[in-house]
């Protein structure tokens, strides 16, 4: 099953590699992690996804918690989050599927943010979902370049998560 | 006080109470070293850094204090990977300091520069690398902190040779705050009112005890609960000197070379009683016949080490100490019901009893050749109770762990996590450095000896009396034993075809040296070398292809073992 965990850590000298050498040290999944400080410069914050059952989180939560560089970690699995991610696609977009793709970007609501005769770049956040449905709809027409930041979270209601 | 990096060092080790520390020079230390010529720290010169780690590592285990290690950059800092990892897999607090490159040439391939705090992540606690001289006070009590606290473990601090040269000034922190790390101490009270309940309910229960017991000092409280309980105690090879072997209730190693009973008590326990153990493979055998009759309470102060292998009915995370302690007074509350408990599990303590019968631990003896396990018998008959002995890995680290019966916390150092040869001479050598007047041996292979057999210098330079054993088989005797039960006897590269002049050897450093070729003379050789002033290594030539038993083969159950005959 698949998990998305938030997690705190202290911004400081090979965190990133802690994090991501236990994942693969102890055979543990990554699908995504995106990580960038917080409000303060000495915490960062991990958003990872990964899958496995309720043993193998078990033991991806405790391990995380190990370190001691990381001060919490929330498996927002099972809670109630805005999930979202950022994507840029260059795709083809010459003669007659040029006007398709602005049609298409307008439905997802996405937008066009650089422009070539030959090709349009589009932004496009949202769930995982919807990005995929987007590249599905694009892909006909030639997808030169995709980026995308992999998820990040954030639990609903009032309370926010802190170090 | 402005001071240097490297007298900010020295300063700060006095602060944490060292005395000794184990290392060798080098050009990215060499200004720890200028300093440590004028400072009260004792240093220990050994000949290889990889020793110099295992030498901090037996301090440690048997002194519970800190070990530590210098070492230069590059090759010193990559040879004490080895060790690092051992004493990680075992849990040993150490701190590692290893000399860097200065900063500005870090990444930059300069000369003996190695990535330490990368190749050492896995195999660390907690790792740093000191960038700025304002950080390394701080870092130097953090890595005690971490080093020392909750499961222990080796800390490395990779020093910069510019920060040692450095100055700034020197204030001590008194205090560690470090948010995302506070071990649990304290077991859960309405847990520990669970695992009472349990216990008084069982009808047939075992505590399997790990390493953790010696760690955390919770030899008495241990004994205290089996006494109380009447149950049953099975120690895995890092806890063999955590109950006492000749106690009525011990029923010595479970595993893959554990006791017949051991193993059978197990596998048809109703309760087992976890303690400061992690379930490793050796220890289960084929994970899901492991005490499957069984409720399981897992004690243990680190949360990683429970459900990590095996589903557990109780969990308590805390410190033995307190849990056992407080497992106990609250059993104390009851001794009606204790009364019956004892009553009720008699019937078990009596098919114990049986197994231990008919299938005892023993070897067949012979006049004509010299059986290993009758030498380390005779190292324990002829030793003082508190004896410390050291062990590389192998064979005669297995019969050590079957024969020699320990009695004292801490007076077994022996790798078992990582399994590393050559990790017994430079273990015994440390724990010698901590307690000069006590006995000291090292039992050992001719392979594994072999690993580290320079460190006869070191005993020798600084007058360590430690007695060295091998037992000389001519053979990489565990791996041939495999080769001879599960590859047809196909002995590849396990045959040492060179015999080697061990007593030539011992001389040739400066040491004494036995040869032992007669059961006859198995007592006079131990005697003479106990008696003998300084390091002294004796040869035993024993019988060949004797084999380790009873054996679990890898894949089976605890229960189906190969007896001896």
């Amino acid at each position: 099953m698949k998990h998305t965990i938030s997690v705190l850590v202290e911004n400081e000298f090979g965190v990133l590699s802690r994090i991501s050498g236990l994942f693969s040290g102890r055979g543990f999944n990554i699908e995504s992690l995106s990580v960038a400080p917080t409000l303060e410069p000495n915490i960062s914050r991990m958003t990872l996804v990964t899958t496995g059952d309720d043993r193998i989180l078990e033991q991806i939560n405790k391990q995380l918690n190990k370190l001691i560089s990381t001060i919490k970690v929330v498996d927002f699995t099972g809670e109630a989050y805005v999930e979202r991610e950022l994507a840029l696609i260059k795709v083809n977009a010459e003669a007659d599927s040029r006007a398709e793709a602005l049609r298409i970007v307008d439905i997802f609501r996405a937008s066009v943010v650089d422009v070539t005769p030959k090709t349009y770049t589009i932004q496009i956040t949202g769930a995982p979902a919807k990005i995929d449905g987007l590249i599905e709809l694009l892909r006909p027409m030639g997808i030169k370049e995709i980026v995308r930041s992999g998820p990040i979270v954030m639990g609903r209601g009032a309370k926010g998560v802190t170090g | 006080m402005e001071l240097t990096g490297s007298q900010i060092l020295l300063e700060s080790l006095q602060k944490e109470g060292v005395d000794t520390v184990f290392g060798y020079p080098g050009g990215a230390v060499i200004n720890i070293y200028d300093d440590l010529f004028d400072s009260p720290l004792e240093h220990v010169l050994t000949r290889h850094e990889q020793a110099a780690v295992h030498a901090a590592d037996g301090y440690a285990r048997s002194t519970g204090k800190v070990g530590v290690v210098i070492a230069t950059s590059g090759p010193g800092a990559t040879n004490t990977v080895t060790g690092i990892a051992t004493a990680y897999m075992d849990s040993i607090p150490m701190v590692i300091i290893t000399g860097q490159v200065p900063t500005p040439l870090i990444g930059n391939d300069a000369f003996q520069e190695a990535d330490m705090c990368g190749i050492t992540r896995p195999c660390t606690k907690h790792n740093f690398l000191v960038q700025d001289i304002k950080d390394l006070a701080r870092t130097i009590k953090e890595a005690f902190y971490i080093a020392r606290s909750g499961r222990p473990g080796p800390v490395l601090i990779d020093f910069p040779k510019d920060i040692q040269i450095a100055k700034t000034k020197y204030k001590y922190p008194e205090k560690v705050n470090l948010r995302g790390y506070k071990p649990t101490y304290e077991g859960n009270t309405r847990q520990i009112a669970k695992a009472a309940k349990m216990f008084l309910q069982a009808k047939r229960p075992v505590l399997y005890v790990g390493g953790g017991i010696n760690l955390s000092a919770a030899n008495e409280e241990l004994i205290k609960l089996s006494e109380m309980t009447q149950t049953p105690v099975t120690t895995t090879l890092m806890a063999m000197s955590g109950f006492p072997q000749n106690h009525p209730l011990a029923l010595g190693m479970l595993g893959m070379h554990g006791t017949f009973y051991a193993n059978m008590s197990v596998t048809e326990c109703d309760l087992l009683i976890a303690v400061g153990a992690r379930f490793d493979d050796r220890v289960t055998g084929r994970i899901d016949a492991f005490a499957k009759k069984s409720k399981v309470i897992h004690i243990d102060i680190d949360p990683t080490s429970i459900k990590k292998n095996v589903a557990v009915d109780l969990p308590i995370v805390g410190d033995l100490k307190d849990v056992l302690g407080k497992l106990g007074e609250n059993l104390a509350e009851s001794p009606d019901e204790l009364a019956k408990l004892a009553e009720n599990t008699a019937d078990w303590r009596a098919i114990i009893g049986e197994w231990k019968q008919t299938h005892p631990m023993a070897y067949k003896q012979s006049d004509t050749i010299i059986k290993p396990q009758f030498v380390i018998e005779k190292i324990r008959e002829l030793t003082a109770d508190d004896a410390i002995i050291s062990t590389e890995v192998g064979q005669h680290q297995m019969w050590t762990a079957q024969f020699f019966q320990f009695r004292h916390p801490r007076t077994f150092l022996t790798s078992g996590g990582l399994g590393t040869m050559g990790f017994g001479l430079p273990s015994a050598l440390g724990a010698q450095v901590a307690f000069p007047g006590r006995q000291v041996v090292d039992i050992s292979g001719d392979g594994s000896f072999q690993m580290n057999s320079q460190e006869l210098a070191t005993l020798v330079q600084y007058r360590l009396p430690v007695k060295i054993a091998i037992l000389n088989n001519n053979f990489l005797g565990m791996v041939r034993q495999w080769q001879q039960m599960f590859f047809d006897k196909r002995y590849s590269q396990t045959c040492m075809e060179l015999p080697i002049d061990f007593v030539k050897l011992a001389e040739a450093y400066g040491a004494a040296g036995l040869r032992c070729e007669k059961v006859s003379d198995v007592e006079g050789t131990i005697k003479k070398a106990l008696e003998t002033p300084g390091p002294v290594l004796m040869e035993f030539k024993v019988a060949r292809e004797e084999n380790v038993l009873p054996m679990v083969p890898a894949g089976k159950g605890i229960h189906e073992m190969v007896l001896a005959s």
